[in-house]
């Protein structure tokens, strides 16, 4: 059997090669585990959108095998019906198209802020650290509405579980302070409710441990994702000037390209996994119970039933029904937020810097190869 | 053609909301979807109908 591939020397903006060889397929994983590949984009959709394939896992990274889990309280991602429809639908009002529009000049203002400390920076400057990795963590912070004197540490506990390349034990350990520091910030706001929506969420009939849970849920989800494809989407325009300078020219065309910069990078690709509650067919094959399957969104996202020339990139395409935010009841809860960020950040960053470019070649770039979510660990720039 | 959305599936995306904002809104409370205009047509109704994750939007 196969190893699942992972090699992308040939370019670092394409899948991993080999990934789309079948449409369905039985692949082995670092860790030694066999699951099932899907690679075509209507049996990913396929899928995805059929609970039955459950998400109640964990596993598959590092040495940790795939199993079934109970998930842990307020962890609806790893959550099936009907628990996990209770918990999201307390949260969708909070993230819908037009409340998102609301944040827009609190966000505006932090990118403004971001670029500021940037311009302050000494040269060459670190994109990631300046920019790309505070802008969702500043504004997971106004969402959640920890107050202003805390952000700081707020930050820096999400930063170090974030770059936490270390066991399984530091990871655990990491969790448990940012567990504490959001139990004991519940209890205050309880004691004298502010904005956010922990404080909305106060009296909907969740447990502290639940709240907990969604606060580090929405910090996990939201945070690396996000700061990655703020920092490789701004990667992969400066490879393509003509590209860049459409997402400058007008908050239109920026827009229209945040999707097609998903499309394409695509950052979560075989990451998430699930398992089959009972026998499946899929694609003519029996997926037995207990087997485990996983989905190549970057593969799917460039499946040629897709869209006309899935390999360009051009970011004044009509949006394409791509699967970067996943696909069903799971799909990406934030991702009107995380649209709304990158809009804001691309064409700022483009027109605050317009001579921006690389400092180091394309090859001494850092690339996130080895991990759960795609993008570079640093990207120095000039400007 | 009249499009129908089911509520119960509709996993409160904003997909819809985003493709055909003439057509399709979401709940202020829930974000569930909510049908403007159950009489629309063209390329974006198409467009939201196939992109919904939970294939809550349906025409006939
Ligand atoms: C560009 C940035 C992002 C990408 C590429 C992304 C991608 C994804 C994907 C692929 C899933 C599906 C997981 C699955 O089916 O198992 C997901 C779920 C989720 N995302 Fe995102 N995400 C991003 C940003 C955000 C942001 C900003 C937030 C919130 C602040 C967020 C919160 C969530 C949550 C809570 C879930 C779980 C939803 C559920 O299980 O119902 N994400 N995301
Ligand atoms: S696209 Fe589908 S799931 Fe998303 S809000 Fe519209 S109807 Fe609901």
């Amino acid at each position: 059997m196969r190893a699942i591939p992972t090699d992308r020397g040939a370019c670092p903006f394409d899948p991993p090669a080999g990934m789309a060889d079948e449409p369905l397929s039985k692949v082995r994983l670092s860790n030694g585990d066999q699951v099932w590949l899907v690679t075509r984009h209507d049996l990913v959709r396929q899928v995805l959108g059929d609970t039955r394939f459950s998400s109640e896992i964990d596993g598959g990274f590092l040495d940790v095998p795939l199993h079934a889990v109970q998930p842990q309280p307020g962890m609806f991602i790893q959550m099936d019906p009907p628990e996990h429809t209770r918990l999201r639908r307390l949260l969708t009002g909070r993230f819908t198209v037009q409340r998102m529009q609301r944040l827009r000049p609190r966000i505006e203002q932090i990118v403004t802020e971001r670029l500021d400390a940037l311009e302050r920076a000494p040269r060459p400057a670190d994109l990631v650290a300046e920019f790309a990795l505070p802008i969702p963590s500043l504004v997971i912070c106004e969402l959640l509405g920890v107050p202003y004197a805390e952000r700081a540490s707020f930050q820096e506990a999400g930063a170090r579980l974030l770059t936490l390349t270390g066991t399984q034990e530091e990871l655990e350990e990491a969790m448990m302070r940012l567990g504490g520091y959001l139990a004991e910030l519940i209890a205050r706001k309880r004691a004298e409710p502010g904005e956010g929506l922990l404080d909305d969420l106060l009296d909907s009939g969740l447990s502290d441990e639940e709240l907990v849970g969604i606060a580090i849920l929405l910090l996990i989800a939201g945070h690396e994702t996000t700061a990655n494809m703020i920092s490789l989407g701004t990667l992969l325009l400066l490879q393509h000037p003509d590209q860049l300078a459409l997402v400058r020219q007008s908050p239109e065309a920026a827009r229209t390209a945040v999707d097609e910069l998903l499309r394409y990078l695509s950052i979560v690709d075989v990451g998430m996994f699930r398992r089959a509650s009972t026998d499946l067919e899929l694609d003519g094959q029996i997926i037995k119970e207990g087997e485990f399957v996983t989905c190549s969104l970057a593969a799917a996202n460039r499946d040629p039933a897709l869209l006309d020339r899935p390999e360009e990139l051009e970011v004044s395409r009509p949006k394409a029904p791509h699967v970067a935010f996943g696909f069903g009841p799971h799909q990406c809860l934030g991702q009107n937020l995380a649209r709304l960020e990158m809009e804001i950040a691309y064409p700022a960053l483009f027109r605050r810097l317009p001579d921006l470019r690389l400092a180091v070649p394309l090859e001494k770039v850092p690339f996130k190869s080895d991990m759960a979510i795609y993008g570079v660990h640093r990207l120095e720039v000039e400007w | 053609m009249v499009i129908k959305v089911d509520r119960e599936r509709c996993a409160s995306s904003g997909q819809c909301a985003l493709t055909a904002p003439e057509v399709f809104a979401q709940d202020e409370e829930d974000g569930r979807v909510v049908l403007l205009d159950e009489h629309a047509t063209g390329p974006e109704v198409r467009r939201a109908t196939t992109g919904c994750p939970t294939q809550a939007i349906s025409s006939d």
